[in-house]
């Protein structure tokens, strides 16, 4: 069971063969890789806080694939998972994160004056700029393997580093499990809440387990940065407000983290990152920046055009419904953010979500006054 | 030969690791909950169990996890845990007796089952009438022993199961002679069928069978076996390592419960040939993943037409009295439908089989009597029975 599967030992004296799981109506990036050599290195493993191969699996088992999205179909329970299931994750990191290597190093860059423009997407258009990343706190597990100790050590530490934060960050908690109605209804309002999971991606992963126990929702007073504690990660850090202001959703985004940052510093620990994998979090598709900048834009015309998706693709730049991950757009409107996590910095990111918003907009106008818009076509990124 | 030994204790390194939190940090929050788990399980309890685990490697946490995620149900008081071995029941005897007691009728520790499946110690039961008894069933579960249960099994030891399920089933003939149609691999006309007779189980989407880690790597192992009269049935790796279905249209119950007792028979004798009996002891009976199955594991229910004392103001006070339950005709948690209930027995450890399948024959018999008379115009308080 991913959140106590403890009994490896006893699993063992079963054959590699009899363990190792039916995969042939799947699809995703674990069931593609994980042939029955690796199952049988790896099986009799476990990191140091007890999660198995079996553990890191079960949702790509569970969960054979979906109609819109290559699904990873793996999480890890803790930061060590990415070193004792190397021989599976590296594959999948490499399949997932355009041929990353292992021996490839990642470049952080939270220095927001290193983006250039970004304050100028027209509003018009450009209806809402957010930036959202991942951060886990080392030393304690990840949502699929955390108890309900850590994961309430993890909302304590993260409250207290919240609660001094100042100026147009100074901001409050708000625990799931004791929100008054008033503020719930609020905090719906605001599209801030977010609900125990439904998507059994994560469902079988074990992430919901214990809810809503120890998650809660912090944000400023100005509602533009917006910390979840618990959820998918131990934190999620959005920072967002309406129009196309991007390079100031970027500043913020940027100070507000290294702020966190510096506060669990003094605390003594520090979020879990090296310099292969930037910083780690829960699922594989994360790794690196966590980062993902995105725009929600109007571009009715330019989304029915025929080269829509390479456009995108030569932009680094994925589409998804205004609803978020695996939903459809309504009316022309489309959520466009970086398609990028790993081996291409924070700025770096941003920087081709700002850049190819742009463009896509010029395209949308051109192609309002009937024009063609074949001369503005992209070199691939 | 048993998959593990009960002497081998395995090193369980998850739980080991929790236990650098103290019992208060890690002790759930209850607060809003209601069932059996939430009422029994103190922090004292919680303190004291934390550390244990069964040899398999189930733990405290484990065996709740379900309670905790599932606070309650609008219709049904749940149970809020699970057993994922034999074991559990012995290792963490302190919270699950509390809940037997409370579940069971005030089942003490200290008492025996009693198994009949001597199908011929029931009387009567061959003559309710049709116009009201559309059908009878009766269900069941097993466990085998040596392996661990569904929350916690692996793929190898389900596959075991269900490899040595298929091997005990093939050997039956006669009226018992069938087929099995795994899950996976089932043709669109079989499915087809399956569905059409109503046999066909999906993978779970209650929380209560979600959470508790059930429906884990599915449909692997999974699968339904028949025999060709299509009146007894079992299913292999759902809620239980087998569930044993015997059913037929009207009212016959006699015949449902002799079939039951037949086949439940020569299955578990194949399978005590091959080393691997039902688990089983004189405390507990039957010993089943969830704790309200214990004892016979047995429902033996029938659908019925009672339009009009389903609504009478006593029926509850009725059915409470006869020691039966009503269900929806979808079953647990549903509602009824047209004034056709499922009624049942409630109880399911410190009676036997055939008292159990005795309480709904006569009991069915009374309420398809009083609805007679109800329709007549009649009263019925002169009919209201005694607690049984």
């Amino acid at each position: 069971m991913p959140f106590g599967n403890t009994h490896n030992v006893l699993k063992l004296k079963c054959a590699s063969s009899e363990e190792y799981p039916d995969l042939s109506q799947h699809n995703n990036h674990m069931a593609k890789i994980l042939t029955p050599a690796i199952y049988e290195r790896l099986r009799s493993k476990q990191t140091p806080s007890g999660f198995t191969l079996d553990d890191v699996i079960q949702t790509g088992i569970d969960n054979p694939g979906h109609p819109f999205i290559m699904t990873v179909g793996c999480v890890a329970g803790d930061e060590e998972t990415y070193e004792v299931f190397k021989e599976l994750l590296d594959p999948i990191i490499e399949d997932r994160h355009g041929g990353y290597k292992p021996t490839d190093k990642h470049k952080t860059d939270l220095s927001p004056d290193n983006l250039k423009g970004g304050d100028d997407l027209d509003p018009n258009y450009v209806i809402s700029s957010r930036v959202r990343t991942g951060r886990s706190i080392r030393g304690f597990c990840l949502p699929p393997h955390c108890s309900r100790g850590e994961r309430r050590g993890v909302e304590k530490m993260s409250v207290e580093a919240l609660d001094s934060l100042s100026g147009d960050l100074k901001g409050k908690y708000y625990a799931l499990k004791n929100m008054t109605d008033a503020e719930q209804q609020q905090l719906i309002d605001d599209h801030f809440l977010f609900d125990k999971p439904v998507s059994p991606l994560l469902l079988a992963s074990g992430m919901a387990r214990d809810w809503p126990d120890g998650r809660g929702i912090w944000h400023n007073d100005t509602k533009t940065f917006l910390v979840w504690v618990n959820e998918e990660d131990h934190l999620r850090v959005i920072s967002m407000q309406k129009g196309g202001n991007m390079k100031e959703v970027f500043n913020r985004f940027c100070t507000g983290l290294t702020k966190i940052e510096t506060l669990f510093k003094d605390k003594g620990t520090s979020f879990m990152w090296n310099e292969h994998l930037g910083y780690v979090l829960t699922c594989p598709s994360n790794l690196g920046t966590g980062l993902r900048a995105g725009v929600h834009v109007k571009i009715p015309n330019m989304s029915k055009h025929a080269k829509f998706e390479e456009v995108l693709k030569r932009l680094r730049l994925q589409k998804r419904g205004t609803g978020g991950v695996g939903t459809a757009a309504v009316g022309g409107t489309f959520d466009i953010s970086n398609a990028d996590r790993l081996g291409f910095s924070e700025v770096e990111l941003v920087q081709m979500v700002v850049d190819g918003v742009k463009l896509l907009v010029e395209m949308e106008k051109k192609l309002e006054k009937g024009q063609s818009i074949d001369d503005l076509m992209p070199a691939q990124k | 030969m048993p998959f593990y030994s009960a002497a081998i204790m395995t090193k369980n390194c998850h739980n080991d690791y929790k236990m650098k939190f103290s019992d208060v940090e890690e002790f759930p929050d209850l607060s809003l909950h209601n069932n059996h788990m939430a009422k029994v399980l103190t922090k004292d309890m919680y303190k004291k169990l934390r550390s244990k685990s069964t040899p398999s490697g189930f733990t405290l946490d484990d065996c709740t996890q379900t309670g905790v995620d599932n606070p309650g149900h609008p219709f049904i008081m749940t149970v809020g845990c699970v057993a994922g071995d034999e074991e559990c029941y012995e290792v963490f005897k302190d919270m699950f007796d509390p809940i037997i007691s409370d579940r069971h009728g005030g089942y003490k520790p200290t008492d025996k089952h009693k198994t009949d499946l001597n199908f011929e110690n029931l009387k009567g039961g061959d003559d309710l009438d049709p116009a009201y008894v559309l059908s009878s069933r009766v269900r069941t579960g097993r466990s085998i022993k040596g392996y661990t249960l569904p929350p916690h099994n692996s793929r190898g030891e389900r596959r075991m199961v269900e490899k040595l399920s298929i091997e005990a089933l093939a050997t039956l003939d006669g009226e018992f002679k069938g087929k099995y149609y795994p899950l996976n691999g089932m043709t669109d006309a079989e499915q087809d069928q399956l569905i059409a007779d109503h046999f066909l189980f999906d993978k779970p989407v209650s929380p209560l069978l979600l959470s508790a880690g059930m429906a884990r790597d599915w449909p692997d192992a999974r699968g339904i076996w028949h025999n060709d009269a299509k009146s007894f049935l079992v299913w292999v790796n759902e809620e239980d390592h087998l569930r044993v279905i015997s059913m037929e249209k009207g009212g016959n119950m006699k015949e449902v419960f002799r079939r039951f007792c037949v086949g439940l028979q020569k299955i578990e004798a194949v399978f005590k040939k091959h080393n691997h009996g039902f688990m089983w002891n004189e405390h507990l009976g039957y010993v089943l993943t969830c704790p309200s199955n214990l004892g016979t594991g047995l429902r033996g229910g029938v659908h019925v037409k009672l339009p009009k004392l389903s609504t009478h103001a006593k029926f509850e006070e009725i059915l409470t009295r006869l020691r039966l339950q009503k269900r929806g005709t979808g079953g647990v948690d549903t509602a009824s439908v047209g004034g056709i209930f499922d009624i049942s027995n409630a109880d399911r450890l410190g009676s036997s089989e055939v008292q159990q399948v005795q309480m709904v024959v006569d009991g069915v018999k009374l309420m398809v009597e009083m609805e007679k008379k109800l329709e007549k115009g009649e009263a019925i308080d002169g009919m209201i029975p005694a607690q049984k």
